[in-house]
């Protein structure tokens, strides 16, 4: 898909927190109004940038979480313990609060539905953020790409979207979801329960014949992990896009 | 950070910056070892002062970037040659 260069520096912009919501308990939505925003692609990020009393900033990087609506951002914020930025965004932000936002950043590790399939999602933990954009931009679409995602979390009460994915997946015959729970499962259990390795990849998602686009997204080691099976199980690493967030989550 | 690497999407706003536009999907070649891939897949590595780029097949350095008070200030290393749109 060819796009022209749009040229210039990203400006830091204002906006307002206009609705938070608790995802789980240590996972917040934040839903901000940015007057200006340019209509961003699943799969991008912004940056956002906190400035403390004495002038000290710091800034980090949140994917986006909803399709493109208008002036709407969403992101979801994991809590790191010993964070500097995100137990701010989770702890202390309000809404009707201000906070600068830079975006929207990334053309590499981005879906439409007009980019076609089939189509493997696999997230870690926070990295299901990004991946949902696409899902959601998939659900508002009519083209029935179809779509597989594989997400892991820890414990059923830290799977992020899990009440959303279960009725997408129930209206979209497009879109299938597996899951796995790496440390505790309840009782009724139907998932996986072990972290993701080459076999569940085999089982859960589209054969290399079918060359599907790729994209795996979550905490570095579990990104390295899934891509190496992924490679391992024949597909072409150039179809494969990562997102890695960093140390965190799983 | 040990051995907590990110990958060229992490620098997307530093490339904006830098060159005017977004670059994660835009292709340059290594000079150590000759492959092409799109900036977004690169090997960064985020550790103070600076952000370092490298060649995902090579690990050869190809960008470093120090942020000062008020510059940037960046080096180009192993890169042969990069693409943007015009
Ligand atoms: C392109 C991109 C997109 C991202 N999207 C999201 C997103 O949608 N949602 C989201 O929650 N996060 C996302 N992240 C991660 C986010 O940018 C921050 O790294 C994260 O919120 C931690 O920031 P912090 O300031 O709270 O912790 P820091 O102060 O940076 O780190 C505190 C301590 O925790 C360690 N640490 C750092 N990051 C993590 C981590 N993730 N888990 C565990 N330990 C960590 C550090 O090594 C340090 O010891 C994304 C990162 C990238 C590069
Ligand atoms: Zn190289």
């Amino acid at each position: 898909m060819e796009r022209t260069a749009v040229r210039g520096r990203l400006n830091w912009l204002v906006a307002e927190v206009v609705d938070l919501i608790d995802e789980t308990g240590t996972v917040k939505s934040i839903v901000l109004d940015c007057p200006d925003w340019p209509l961003h692609l699943p799969g991008q990020h912004v940056d956002i940038r906190l400035t403390a009393e004495d002038g000290y900033q710091a800034q980090r990087s949140y994917s986006i979480a909803n399709p493109p609506a208008g002036e709407k951002v969403v992101v979801t914020v994991e809590l790191v313990d010993d964070g500097e930025v995100s137990p701010y965004l989770i702890g202390e932000l309000a809404v009707g609060d201000q906070i600068e936002l830079r975006g929207p950043i990334g053309g590499y590790f981005v879906w439409t539905p007009e980019h076609g399939g089939p189509v493997q999602l696999v997230a870690g933990g926070s990295g299901l953020v990004p991946l949902m954009a696409m899902i959601r931009a998939l659900a508002e679409s009519d083209r029935r790409v179809p779509v597989r995602l594989l997400t892991s979390a820890r414990s059923r009460e830290t799977l992020i979207y899990g009440d959303e994915l279960r009725r997408l997946q129930s209206s979209l015959d497009n879109l299938e979801v597996a899951y796995t729970l790496t440390r505790a499962q309840p009782a009724d259990w139907q998932g996986y329960s072990r972290r993701v390795d080459q076999q569940m990849l085999a089982e859960t998602s589209w054969p290399a014949t079918e060359r599907p686009l790729g994209f795996v997204c979550g905490p570095t080691g579990f990104v390295e992990t899934v891509a190496a099976n992924l490679v391992a199980l024949g597909h072409d690493a150039a179809r494969i896009k990562t997102e890695r967030f960093g140390p965190s989550g799983g | 950070m040990t051995d907590m690497h990110l990958d060229g999407n992490a620098l997307g706003a530093l490339f904006i910056d830098l060159f005017g536009q977004e670059m994660t999907d835009q292709n340059g070649c290594c000079d150590a070892c000759g492959a092409v891939n799109p900036f977004g897949r690169a090997v960064v590595y985020r550790d103070a002062p600076g952000d370092v780029m490298r060649c995902p097949d090579c690990g050869a350095v190809l960008i470093v970037a120090v942020r000062t008070e008020t510059r940037l200030r960046v080096s180009i290393q192993s890169l042969r040659w990069i693409e943007v749109l015009e």
